[in-house]
């Protein structure tokens, strides 16, 4: 293994200020060491940051952590006394608090309903729990209105809220899943101010996250943990976002970056007028042109819900309601179905998986026939060819890098990263001319995200055109070779990656910021 | 993997058997609360069977079989068809008028009285797979309502075309004319050994079953629909379509379902044919997991059970119907049992999964690529 070149500063903490402290923590399920031997102290009045690679035990340890799960083995000390926690009742009362990264709010109810909702018994339901949330509020710089109906909230907001709802519930150690998920880089600098407005009061923050940037930049203390267990606890001065990515995949790792431009002249999509109107009056996607040419990437950028999900839909053919003109390659597409787009030549990873891209309770080698019902070689002349449909998923394993023992397991079996591997190798496998890629990389490791950036510049560099919908916005400078931003079902700016920031990006997906 | 393919089988045979033991217990506790003698009953029901009634399971069995047969298509589509009762009797009628006619000679006159069958039984249930593809009615509904439909539109059509029979009150077709009766053949001495020649066509019907379903893209989309619909879409399937072909095949197998009885034992449609068939088809579908092997030994075991329980009355004094509740039983155990051992064959397989991982990771540690 190799190790980075500077030497990073490793701390321990005095006993005495420790908010929580875990020591040995062991979990297993069938088969799967989830933690093993984890070790970790988070002292008071700090924000300490957990990363590691999706299925690195993370979650796992939250779990325990919060009492959903109980742990194989170690102890686990609350403020300096050992706690034994079978529910997460237990650890409210112990004084753990939980932000999940979903949401557990009623939407059709306020705030001051929502906070009180389960916990009517600590201050009652009327003015003394508004009276409590306006102090809360205040005390933390939260900016909360107790009789705000939620489903008028913004999502910063909204994630204030649970914060304050675990606040009173009297917890003194927060833990944050993903937090900075689901804003855009304007809240995420909010809810870093509030967060050190926790810390100042004395609570802890145990904060969970891929994005390395955010941690070093808000964390006093961050630990790693790969393969279940706790590599390493460094502070943020000491250490770099590559390096400290190298701690948690244990080998070097590549960037997005893309080389030189493949672009040509010729077009391969065409997209003129696309509309698609909703029952409620509003268009979803209003008049929506654009071309890519080969050995183009377009990436679309946008907050979640501005019409991403439509537009790739309507690309495919999903949504009857549409109108305008796709064109491929000269070809129109416009009243074609979705298989006879399928077979016109695109290829499509869709963003949620398990939905769209998988028959999770199939074999691998039917997955691969899946969207390639009609082509060689699992399919010849109506009749399942078995032996070629297992023989080409073998290649697409063997290729892509998929972690299966082989193509008869069946595809709930495989982890996050090696389904999508999958489905990345199945798509491209029909020799497409335009490859969708809708979060590609969504919820996979490290190890299989650097895999698909690098399938997707092979797809770039091969001629293919490219359309990238991402919501981390990293990945969409590195690998686009042109960014629109999508706000309200219109392309309301265009990038160029070379010289656009994340922030800049930010402000146009708000409809915020001027135009570049 | 052929280890993984002996798990499976022995997985699948081990959560039937398990569902089986656990109805057998509960109808024993039955039996005992009632007071009735336990060990006589099991002694009767499990004794083996006289080759007179070996004839009877088989020919029951085969009726159960094609019923089973028509719900498990729909099964294998998330799509519950109910309404196999009213289909196949709806297109028995059809066919018994059809053959009763004669307006051809000899077997053309079965074949054309068959294929009437098959196309009233896809066109009754494809009104369900209209209606849902269209209107997105729940064909659990409309099967039901389809169901009271079709009793009430034969018992009115049977009065316009039917003949007394001689020296009887019942009313029915015209009686099927001897040269288009499907012969049933004789598996043992003596008289009532007989078994339909319809046997074979049943046979037949779930060979096909299983290639058009394993083997065969159609089979394949069908299949794909019924697990994810929203993975089907997006893999270019037209939900719509497949949900009304697979109501109208479905209802085409449901329309073989009266046929058996029909050709081979009572030549004509009377107001006392068999009904009720379609409802056991659900139990015998759910008990054979939609497998076409899994479903003849479903029927075979219902068709068992009814043809053993019948002369409980007479040697130890229960209602026969005692096994009416062991195969309401059975569906309720099957269930259970299935979703048992599913989990127990996932948590095995992620197991054999982590484990066939553990090797190559830990190689990639000690050489990063």
């Amino acid at each position: 293994m190799p190790t980075p070149a500077t030497p990073i500063a490793e701390t321990a903490p005095a006993e005495t200020e420790l908010a929580v402290r875990l020591r040995g923590i062991g979990k297993r399920f069938p088969g799967v060491i989830a933690n093993d031997d984890i070790n970790i102290d988070v002292r008071r009045g700090t924000i300490h940051a957990i990363v590691g690679e999706n299925g690195a035990g993370k979650s796992t340890l939250m779990k325990i952590l919060y009492g959903v799960q109980p742990p194989d083995s170690g102890t686990i000390e609350i403020g300096g006394a050992p706690v034994a926690l079978h529910s997460p009742a237990d650890a409210i009362k112990a004084g753990v608090g939980m932000v999940f990264q979903h949401f557990m709010l009623a939407d059709n109810l306020t705030v001051l309903e929502n906070v009180v909702l389960g916990a009517e018994r600590r201050h009652g339901i009327g003015a003394k729990a508004r009276a409590e949330i306006t102090r809360l509020s205040d005390a933390y710089g939260l900016g909360i209105e107790p009789d705000r109906l939620v489903e008028d909230l913004g999502v910063g907001a909204r994630q204030r809220v649970e914060i304050l709802k675990v606040l009173y519930r009297g917890a003194r150690v927060i833990i944050l899943d993903e937090p900075t998920a689901v804003l855009v880089p304007q809240e995420v600098d909010e809810l870093f101010g509030n967060l050190r407005e926790l810390k100042a009061e004395g609570l802890s923050v145990i904060f969970i996250s891929h994005k390395l940037d955010e941690v070093l930049s808000v964390a006093d203390e961050i630990t790693v943990i790969r393969r279940g267990t706790t590599v390493r606890t460094v502070e943020p001065a000491g250490i770099t976002a590559r390096q400290l990515a190298e701690l948690m995949v244990g080998s070097e790792l590549p960037s997005p970056s893309t080389e030189t431009s493949t672009v040509t002249d010729h077009v391969l999509l065409r997209v003129e007028h696309l509309s698609l109107p909703s029952p409620e009056g509003r268009p979803v996607l209003d008049d929506i042109s654009f071309a890519i040419h080969r050995g183009e990437v377009l990436g679309i950028a946008g907050v979640e819900g501005n019409g991403q999900a439509e537009l790739v839909e309507s690309i495919m053919g999903m949504r009857a309601t549409s109108t305008g003109l796709v064109e491929l390659d000269g070809v129109d597409l416009s009243d074609r179905s979705v298989h006879e787009r399928r077979e016109g030549g695109i290829g499509y990873i869709p963003e949620d998986r398990h939905r769209h891209g998988l028959l999770l309770d199939s074999p691998l080698w039917e997955n691969r026939i899946l969207g390639h019902q009609s082509r060689p070689p699992s399919v010849n002349h109506g009749l399942i060819d078995k032996r070629a449909a297992r023989a080409d998923t073998a290649r697409i394993i063997e290729q892509y890098d998929v972690r299966t023992p082989g193509p008869d397991v069946l595809a709930r079996a495989l982890s996050g990263g090696n389904q999508q591997k999958l489905i990345v190798g199945r798509e491209m496998s029909g020799d497409p001319v335009l490859l969708i890629a809708s979060h590609p990389t969504r919820g996979v490791d490290v190890g299989a995200q650097a895999a698909i950036w690098g399938h997707i510049k092979d797809a770039r560099r091969n001629g293919l055109a490219v359309l990238l919908i991402s919501a981390d916005l990293d990945e969409l400078i590195g690998l686009s070779d042109r960014i629109e931003v999508i706000l309200r079902g219109g392309f309301v700016g265009s990038f160029d990656p070379e010289d656009v920031t994340p922030q800049q990006l930010g402000s146009a997906m708000t409809g915020a910021g001027e135009q570049a | 993997m052929t280890n993984a393919r002996v798990l499976k089988l022995v997985l699948g045979v081990a959560s039937a058997l398990l569902a089986l033991v656990a109805a057998f217990a509960i109808t024993s506790l039955v039996l005992i609360i009632a007071g009735d003698p336990v060990g006589e009953v099991w002694k009767t029901i499990l004794r083996f069977p006289e080759p007179r009634n070996r004839a009877n399971i088989i020919n029951n069995a085969t009726v159960l079989y094609l019923s089973g047969l028509a719900v498990a298509v729909g099964f294998r589509m998330n799509l519950f068809n109910i309404g196999v009762d009213g289909q196949y009797r709806i297109a028995a009628f059809t066919a018994a008028v059809v053959a009763g006619e004669g307006w051809l000679p000899g077997y053309l006159n079965t074949a054309l009285a068959v294929l009437a069958a098959i196309l009233v039984g896809a066109a009754w249930a494809g009104i369900a797979g209209i209606l849902r593809a269209t209107r997105g009615v729940s064909e659990v509904i409309s099967t039901i309502m389809l169901n009271f439909i079709a009793t009430s539109i034969v018992a009115y059509l049977l009065r316009e075309v039917a003949v007394r029979e001689k020296g009887s009150n019942n009313i029915g077709t015209k009686i099927i004319p001897e040269g288009s009766r499907i012969p049933s053949f004789s598996i043992g001495d003596g008289p009532g050994t007989e078994v339909y020649g319809f046997v074979f066509i049943a046979i037949l019907a779930g060979f096909l079953f299983w290639f058009v379903l394993n083997r065969t893209r159609f089979g394949f989309d069908l299949r794909a629909t019924g697990q994810s619909q929203t993975a089907a879409v997006a893999s270019g399937i037209s939900v719509k379509r497949m949900t009304v072909i697979a109501m109208l095949i479905s209802g085409g197998i449901a329309g073989l379902v009266g046929l058996p009885i029909l050709f081979g034992d009572a030549y004509s449609y009377g107001s006392t044919f068999q009904s009720g068939l379609g409802f056991a088809g659900i139990a015998i579908a759910l008990l054979g997991r939609n497998n076409p092997i899994g479903i003849a030994l479903g029927a075979l075991l219902f068709a068992f059970l009814d043809e053993q329980s019948n002369p409980l009355q007479i040697l130890v004094g229960v209602a026969p119907e005692i096994v009416a509740i062991t195969q309401g039983v059975i569906v309720l155990t099957v269930v259970i049992s299935y979703e048992l051992v599913r989990r127990y064959g996932v948590r095995l397989e992620q197991r054999e999964v982590a484990r066939a991982l553990a090797r190559p990771t830990d190689k990639t540690e000690e050489v990063p690529a």
